[in-house]
C-alpha cells in the first residue's frame, strides 16, 4: 500500500517539530526516515500511524484520507524502539494478540490463529520461543516478536521506529541484514525511522533525510550519499571534508591553494567544498602539479584501508581513507608531508546554518 | 584441603538478618505468643464459650464481612484514583495526589466522628441520603464506610507505581494491533496491575480487621448487628475477662494469617508466571 504524506506540519508548544513535509513512499518499497534526534522524523512516523495527530496536512493511505482514521483502523503494523511486548503474556499471546483481539466475526478460529502464529513464529525463526515470556529474551529476539506480531494482522504498511536503536553492535548488524531479507520476501511497504546513516544506506530502498522538521533530501542510498542535495546531507552521511574558500574559474581556491571543481560551477566568494576521506589521492609532497600539502598526524591501519589523519597548512584536520597497499608502495609514516589531490568535491554555497554540526 | 570461608560480596549478612529476627521477635513475636499462651493456658472449653459465643461470631462475620468488602470496594476506587493521578495532568493534581495519604495520617478517632457527624440521620449528607432511604450511620453500612475511608491509600499507593511502570507505548502498541480501549484495559492494563492490586487488597484488608477507632463511633455497636470483633474484645478487657479477650483475638489473627497467606500465595503465582528469569 502507497503512503502519501502531504504537508504536515506538527508543533509541540513553541517548537516546530514537522514544518510543512510531503513525501510520497511507492507500494513494496522499504523507507528509511534518517535524521539526527529532534529532526522530527519519529513524530512523522506516528503521524502517519495514528498514534499522533498532525497540526496540519493529510496522510493517505493508497490514495484513500486516514488523517481522521484511528490508529486501529489504519491496519499499520508499528514496532517500538523498545519493544513493548505484553510482560504477562508468553511470546505466542503476544502474537497472537492481534488476532484475538478482532470482532468476533472477523477472528479467526482458535485452530486458524494458532496455524498463523506458528507460521509468523518460524518467519522471524524463534518457533523455539513460544511458551517463553518476554523477560526471558534477549534484545534481538524481542524485536523479532514485536515484529512478528505487528506482521500477524497482516498490516499494509509496516511502521518501524528505531527498531535496533536499543540493540548492541553486533546483533543490530544481523538483525538489519534480516530486516532486509524479511522484507524481500514479504514486499510489505514499510517505513523505518533511524540515526544511525550506515544502517540506512545498508537497508532501505529510500531514504529521506531529515533536519529540523523538514526534508532535506530524498533518494536511493548511492543518490544520497554520492550526490548530496544540500550541505546537511553531505555531512550527516558519511564523514567528510570542508574546505572554506571562493569560486573562481572553475576552481576553489583555498587559501593560497586551488583545487579543480569543474567548469560548470558558478563563481561564489564564499564556497564550501565537501570531499569524503576516500576520494583523495595521495602523492609524494614533491609530485607535480596542484595539489594541497599536508602532514601526517597518525595513521591508523586496522582491515583494508587506512584512515590517515593529516594537518593542513591553515591548521585544521583532514581525516584520508586510502588503501594500505598504497601507503605502504608510498612508503608513508607519521611526520611525512604529502601532497593531497581531490578526485571529487562538491561545491555548495556557504550557508552555515544548513551545515550540521 | 582446609575449607575456605566465603566471602558473600554484599555486606553486613549476619547482622543484618540477626537484627531482623531480633527485631521481629520483639515487636511481633512474643506478644503474639503471648496471645496464644494466654489462650492455651484458659483450657479448650473455656476457649470455645468464649470464641464461639453468638454475640461474637455475628461480629466475626460483620468484622470479616465489612473488610473484605471494603477492600474489595477500594480496589474499584483505589485503582480508578491510580489511573487519574498517574495519566492526567489536571490543576491540583499535587493536593490530590497529598489528600490521599490523609486516612493514613488522621487520627483514626477524628475520622471516625467525622464520619458520624457528616452520615448522621441530620448530617449534611446523612439528612440528604434520609428521604431516599439509605441510612449510613449507626449500622453495618457505616462500618463499611469507616473501612473504606481507611483502606483507600493502600491500594492507591500500591497500584500507582506499577501503572507508572507500564509504558505508554504497549497501549499503544495494543491499540494498533486492533484493540478497543475496553479490549486494551482488559487484557494489558489489569493483568499488569492485578499483582499489584492484590497487595493493596491484602492490606486493605488486614488494615481494615483491626481498625477500631474509626468505626466505634459510626457503627452504632448494636449487639448482634453492628459490633466489630476489636469491640469485642476491648469489652471483654473493660471487664477484666483477659482470657475471654484473648481467645476472640487469637481466632481474629489465626483467620487473618490463613486469608494472608492465601493472597500472598496467589500474588507469588502470578507474579512468578510471567517474570521468571527476569
Amino acid at each position: 500500500m502507497s503512503i502519501a504524506i502531504r504537508n504536515i506540519s506538527k508543533h509541540f508548544g513553541a517548537f516546530h517539530a514537522l514544518d510543512d513535509v510531503s513525501i510520497d513512499i511507492p507500494s513494496g518499497e522499504l523507507v528509511a526516515l534518517l535524521g539526527p534526534s529532534g529532526c522530527g522524523k519519529t513524530t512523522l512516523l506516528r503521524i502517519i500511524a495514528g498514534l499522533e495527530s498532525a497540526d496540519a496536512g493529510r496522510i493517505l493511505l493508497e490514495g484513500d484520507d486516514a488523517s481522521d482514521r484511528h490508529v486501529r483502523d489504519r491496519n499499520v503494523g508499528f514496532v517500538f524502539q523498545h519493544y513493548a511486548l505484553f510482560r504477562h503474556m508468553t511470546v505466542f499471546e503476544n502474537v497472537a494478540f492481534g488476532l484475538r483481539v478482532k470482532p468476533r466475526k472477523f477472528r479467526p478460529s482458535e485452530n486458524e490463529i494458532r496455524k498463523r502464529v506458528t507460521r509468523l513464529l518460524d518467519l522471524v525463526q524463534l518457533g523455539w520461543l513460544a511458551d517463553r515470556y518476554p523477560s526471558q529474551l534477549s534484545g534481538g529476539q524481542r524485536q523479532r516478536i514485536a515484529l512478528a506480531r505487528a506482521l500477524a494482522v497482516e498490516p499494509k504498511v509496516l511502521l518501524l521506529d528505531e527498531p535496533f536503536g536499543a540493540l548492541d553492535a553486533k546483533v543490530r548488524k544481523e538483525l538489519r541484514r534480516w530486516l532486509r531479507q524479511l522484507h524481500d520476501e514479504i514486499h510489505v511497504t514499510s517505513v523505518f525511522v533511524t540515526h544511525d546513516q550506515e544502517e540506512a544506506l545498508e537497508v532501505s530502498d529510500r531514504i529521506v533525510v531529515m533536519n529540523k522538521g523538514g526534508v532535506e533530501q530524498i533518494g536511493s542510498p548511492d543518490q544520497v550519499y554520492d550526490h548530496p542535495a544540500t550541505p546537511f546531507v553531505a555531512s550527516f552521511l558519511g564523514s567528510v571534508n570542508l574546505f572554506h574558500g571562493r569560486v573562481e574559474d572553475g576552481h576553489l581556491h583555498v587559501g593560497e591553494h586551488a583545487l579543480a571543481v569543474g567548469a560548470g560551477q558558478l563563481a561564489t566568494e564564499k564556497a564550501v567544498g565537501f570531499v569524503r576521506p576516500h576520494e583523495f589521492d595521495v602523492l609524494p609532497a614533491n609530485a607535480p602539479g596542484s595539489g594541497l600539502p599536508g602532514k601526517i598526524l597518525r595513521v591508523i591501519a586496522i582491515g583494508p584501508l587506512a584512515q590517515v589523519e593529516l594537518l593542513r597548512p591553515d591548521g585544521e584536520l583532514l581525516e584520508v581513507a586510502i588503501l594500505r597497499d598504497t601507503l605502504s608502495v608510498l612508503g608513508l609514516r607519521e611526520g611525512d608531508e604529502v601532497s593531497l589531490r581531490p578526485r571529487n568535491i562538491r561545491v555548495f554555497q556557504n550557508d552555515n546554518e544548513r551545515l550540521a554540526a | 584441603m582446609a575449607i575456605r570461608k566465603r566471602f558473600s560480596p554484599l555486606p553486613g549478612f549476619g547482622l543484618s538478618l540477626g537484627y531482623t529476627i531480633f527485631y521481629l521477635s520483639v515487636i511481633v513475636l512474643i506478644p503474639l505468643s503471648a496471645v496464644g499462651a494466654k489462650t492455651i493456658g484458659m483450657g479448650w472449653e473455656a476457649f470455645w464459650a468464649a470464641a464461639s459465643n453468638p454475640r461474637v461470631v455475628a461480629s466475626y462475620e460483620l468484622s470479616f464481612g465489612a473488610s473484605l468488602l471494603a477492600a474489595a470496594i477500594n480496589v474499584v476506587f483505589g485503582l480508578i484514583f491510580a489511573w487519574v493521578l498517574v495519566r492526567y495532568r489536571f490543576p491540583g493534581k499535587g493536593l490530590v495526589d497529598a489528600l490521599v495519604d490523609l486516612p493514613f495520617a488522621l487520627p483514626t478517632a477524628v475520622a471516625g466522628i467525622a464520619l458520624a457527624t457528616i452520615y448522621a440521620e441530620n448530617g449534611p449528607i446523612g439528612s440528604l441520603l434520609k428521604p431516599h432511604g439509605i441510612e449510613v450511620a449507626y449500622n453495618p453500612n457505616g462500618v463499611l464506610l469507616a473501612l473504606v475511608f481507611i483502606g483507600l491509600p493502600f491500594v492507591v499507593r500500591t497500584v500507582q507505581p506499577v501503572l507508572a511502570d507500564l509504558e505508554k507505548e504497549v497501549e499503544e502498541a495494543a491499540a494498533g494491533l486492533g484493540a478497543s480501549r475496553w479490549q486494551t484495559f482488559v487484557k494489558v492494563i489489569l493483568p499488569h496491575v492485578t499483582p499489584a492490586l492484590l497487595t493493596g487488597f491484602a492490606m486493605a484488608f488486614a488494615r481494615a480487621v483491626g481498625e477500631y477507632g474509626s468505626v466505634i463511633f459510626i457503627a452504632g455497636n448494636v449487639p448482634m448487628v453492628s459490633e466489630i470483633t476489636p469491640l469485642m474484645i476491648i469489652t471483654k478487657l473493660e471487664q477484666y475477662d483477659y482470657a475471654g479477650a484473648t481467645a476472640v483475638a487469637s481466632v481474629m489473627l489465626i483467620f487473618s494469617f490463613i486469608l494472608l497467606l492465601v493472597i500472598n500465595a496467589l500474588q507469588g503465582w502470578m507474579q512468578n508466571r510471567y517474570s521468571k528469569g527476569a
